[in-house]
């Protein structure tokens, strides 16, 4: 006999539910992402006590208050830095950052780059919307061309960023794409990029009714659901060049890159013991700060 | 150690910095008495022309730069010409014999030339020529004691060649004493005063 | 407590300001350091990271100063004690996380060696010109401590007292160092650790029920935690209530804002160093920080010598701003001389502070060199005359 309680959802105990409801729009994805994040807590058995949350800002920078985690919701596109910091000051943590496309890969984008090329162990949730939704739906540069936003009223023209090919060129050890329509498939990724030493970084593609599907006349999050289950293909291991996204288009998902690199701890422990023997003090001297 | 103005100057490579930053700890550190130093910045310090400026005294330093040297320590022709003309008139000038040619010269400084360059050579390293220059500047000027710059001479170079290198301070001190007693004591004349 | 001895270089040294400043940090605990090139302070980080793999700690060259300076952050959440270095251009772009410290109240230095300004300017040449930028430079209302080393003596000490200062107020503290302290090389005593008061970081003993993140105590600093300790607290640079939760409205913001400023206002004197020397017979005091104090000290003693009956004070915290010593000197002098390396920056708070009962006379310089000491002793003579 199953031992389910079903009046909990087996996710609030990831929630800040004194926090609920939350902001975003009816038809929104990000919840849904949210919800497969705490499923795959739920598979992983990951210890909570050791995970940190780090979001920048924008509507998925939100998911840092929501969460019951040790959480940051920090500057805009500083959420990578940050947790870089967090990471390097304690190694014991298992570091997420959890942020939208505009976030990560525009005023974020050089931060993205650089910690992809470190191997900086840290697990990226890029929630990917296609627009800046926040502050009214603007262009991104993960637009599509010819997509409508309220910069570009007459549809966009300027080339899109293909995240996955971004990232795996910079140095990404793990990569891969889903949308909300696959659930279980993304808590899977994101359980197997736990597994993994070095930067994860997950794209989800994810719909905001409110301004883009709506502006795009590509109708309500239900109409969207239904995009994504026709319009995706799964291409595991399909090489990342070709996983650029059209206006409603094809959507290349699964897990493109799974590799190992040896991380920027690793890298940094081996050169430090070449370099310095036994003068080499990896851990700082335990003092207690406690006041 | 009344309040002494020092510029250094020569081109990158000949110790130009090391050699101050030897006469500032020797009276910062080995006689008690203060010293600061500073060094030129910037683009055309790279490669070429390179300058220190250090100032000790027995009372703190307060105004950080070297405005006109008492005592200047030359070890390139380049440095000669941009830096002679700075000398305080009756100040004492002090060049690298084989390459630094003295000329028209103002304000009667005293000059005294040491073959530093050839010197280093015979102790068989080249590099160790700030130290004889250290040697003949401590012999010369009579600034600081020949202890104390011994000691700053033994703690600023690496381990391997602290010997190599007071073997220099001693070449550089004993042929800065040799030299007639006439010419060093002229040098005690020279008014330091900064009104 | 006393400080870590592995990371206290004891002994005495002839350094220069840059890296003393470095020596000064890992004396105070800095296990952490991320940092951007840029001349002249790049000293600092790069005997940090030449020393701190010996001592137990991590140094990361960012990919810019945005990145440095919230990376710093994320390492003290994650419980190391940790700084940034630059100089004008980064120091710019560092403004939005000084923001983002001072309002998640993250413990930190940001060690600023000035330059000639504005943009580009004088790579390698001084000037105090970024002293309102390190007080207000941050969009909104907040508060932070800026202190001013005019030596590399205090370029070690003060460092310490900035990490201290830091912890115990939970705030950023600027290291307002320029070109010529920075560069300058001077003796420089380390004492050993156990002469060294290190502030450790202001950490909770509440259990996780308990545990407020920015819940007010009596002297209106919260108590801390670090990620990994299962108090699954959130920390957001929005306007925040006790739980640290959101709270976008005018009560909430009334509240936090002014806990951030009153808990530093409350405690300025406390806070507020300076140097005096012959205020109570003076008719003129100069008033000066950082390198250019030791330019108007050689004036002073100029004037004195000339039988002028001048004073000087030295400001060691620029910020907060000792409004109350400036008040109490105005009412006995005639005259207040500020020279700075700027066209006229802290002389404004002087003259504020003043409240009209001495006249404030500036004495600009617009940096790249210091003030010759004739100037200031002509800006005295002439303050005495009037």
């Amino acid at each position: 006999m199953l031992n389910i309680d079903d009046t909990v959802n087996p996710v609030e105990p990831f929630l800040r539910s004194d926090r609920m409801p939350h902001i975003w729009c009816p038809g929104c994805g990000i919840g849904t992402t949210v919800n497969s994040f705490a499923r795959a807590l739920i598979d992983s058995k990951i210890d909570l006590e050791s995970l940190a949350l780090v979001s920048g800002i924008g509507c998925t920078g939100r998911v840092a208050g929501y969460v019951k985690l040790d959480s940051f919701h920090t500057t805009h596109g500083r959420a990578i830095p940050f947790a870089t910091g967090l990471k390097l000051a304690n190694p014991k943590l298992n570091v997420v950052v959890y942020s939208g496309d505009g976030d990560l890969s525009a005023i974020g984008g050089n931060h993205l780059i650089h910690a992809a090329r470190r191997n900086i162990d840290l697990k990226v949730i890029c929630v990917n919307n296609l627009i800046y939704a926040m502050t009214g739906g603007q262009t991104a540069p993960t637009t599509p061309g010819h997509a409508t936003t309220s910069t570009n009223p007459y549809g966009t023209f300027e080339p899109a960023f293909n995240l996955p090919h971004l990232v795996e060129a910079a140095g990404a050890v793990y990569v891969a794409r889903w949308t909300t329509f696959h659930v279980r498939q993304l808590a899977r990724s994101i359980s197997e990029a736990f597994q993994k030493k070095g930067f994860s970084f997950i794209e989800v593609i994810s719909p905001c009714p409110t301004l883009y599907q709506r502006r795009n006349k590509m109708g309500d999050g239900l109409d969207t659901m239904k995009y994504y289950k026709e319009k995706s293909k799964v291409k595991h291991g399909t090489p990342t060049s070709e996983v650029g996204l059209t206006l409603n288009g094809e959507i290349a998902v699964g897990k493109f890159v799974d590799r190992d690199r040896p991380d920027y701890q690793s890298m940094m422990r081996a050169q430090y013991v070449e370099s310095l023997g036994e003068r080499y003090i990896e851990e700082p001297e335990v003092e207690c700060v406690c006041g | 150690m009344r309040l002494t103005e020092i510029r250094i100057a020569g081109f990158g490579g000949q110790g130009v910095i090391l050699s101050a930053v030897v006469l500032g700890k020797a009276a910062s550190i080995y006689e008690n008495g203060f010293a600061t130093m500073t060094q030129n910045f910037g683009p055309e310090a790279r490669g070429g022309a390179c300058s220190a400026q250090l100032i000790v005294s027995d009372s703190p330093v307060l105004y950080p730069y070297v405005t006109r040297p008492d005592i200047m320590v030359i070890l390139s022709q380049e440095a000669y010409q941009r830096f002679a003309p700075e000398l305080k008139p009756g100040g004492a000038l002090i060049v690298e014999e084989d390459l630094v040619r003295v000329s028209d010269l103002k304000g009667d400084p005293k000059v005294y030339s040491v073959p530093a360059t050839r010197f280093a050579e015979e102790l068989g390293k080249r590099m160790v020529l700030n130290s004889v220059m250290v040697g003949f500047f401590t012999a010369i000027t009579q600034l600081l004691t020949p202890d104390a710059v011994r000691k700053a001479v033994a703690d600023s170079v690496p381990p391997a060649f602290r010997e190599l290198n007071l073997k220099a301070f001693e070449k550089g001190f004993a042929y800065g004493t040799s030299l007639e007693a006439p010419r060093r004591s002229e040098l005690e004349e020279l008014t330091y005063s900064k009104e | 407590m006393k400080a870590d001895p592995h990371g206290v270089l004891t002994g005495t040294h002839f350094i220069d300001g840059d890296h003393a400043c470095c020596e000064g940090a890992l004396a105070a605990g800095a296990r952490f350091a991320a940092g951007y090139p840029i001349t002249p302070s790049t000293e600092v980080v790069e005997r940090f990271a030449a020393r701190v793999p010996t001592v137990g700690g991590t140094f990361i060259q960012m990919e810019d100063e945005l990145a440095a300076s919230i990376t710093l952050q994320g390492a003290v959440w994650g419980g190391a004690k940790a700084f940034t270095v630059t100089s004008g251009p980064g120091f710019s772009l560092m403004m939005e996380h000084i923001g983002y410290a001072a309002m998640t109240e993250t413990p930190c230095v940001f060690v600023d060696v000035q330059r000639g300004g504005p943009s580009t300017g004088l790579p390698t040449l001084p000037a105090q010109a970024d002293m309102m930028q390190a007080r207000w430079g941050s969009h909104g209302d907040y508060e932070i401590i800026a202190l001013c080393p005019n030596s590399p003596q205090e370029c070690f000490d003060l460092t310490i007292k900035a990490f201290n200062l830091a912890e115990e107020f939970r705030v950023p503290v600027m290291f307002m160092m320029d070109e010529v302290v920075g560069h300058m090389t001077e003796k420089v005593v380390i004492p050993p650790a156990d002469q060294i008061e290190v502030v450790p970081r202001k950490h909770t003993r509440k259990s996780v029920e308990d545990y407020l993140p920015y819940g007010s105590n009596g002297d209106m600093v919260p108590e801390m935690a670090h990620a990994g300790e299962g108090y699954k607290f959130h920390v957001t640079g929005l306007t925040h209530d006790e739980r640290g939760y959101p709270n976008m409205t005018p009560q909430t913001q009334d509240k936090l804002v002014r806990r951030l400023q009153n808990k530093i206002r409350a405690a300025v004197d406390r806070i507020c160093l300076f140097e005096e020397d012959g205020i109570d017979s003076a008719d003129v005091v100069v008033v000066s920080y950082g390198i250019t104090s030791r330019v108007a000290q050689r004036a002073v003693q100029m004037a004195r010598e000339r039988g002028l009956k001048v004073g000087k004070l030295r400001l060691i915290t620029a910020w907060p701003f000792p409004d109350q010593k400036i008040a109490e000197i105005a009412s006995k002098v005639k005259a207040l001389v500020v020279p700075e390396l700027n066209l006229g920056q802290m002389v404004r708070e002087v003259e504020r502070a003043a409240q009209g009962k001495a006249k404030t006379i500036a004495l600009p310089h617009a940096g790249g060199g210091v003030h010759n000491p004739d100037q200031i002793l002509n800006a005295i003579v002439e303050a005495i005359r009037c």
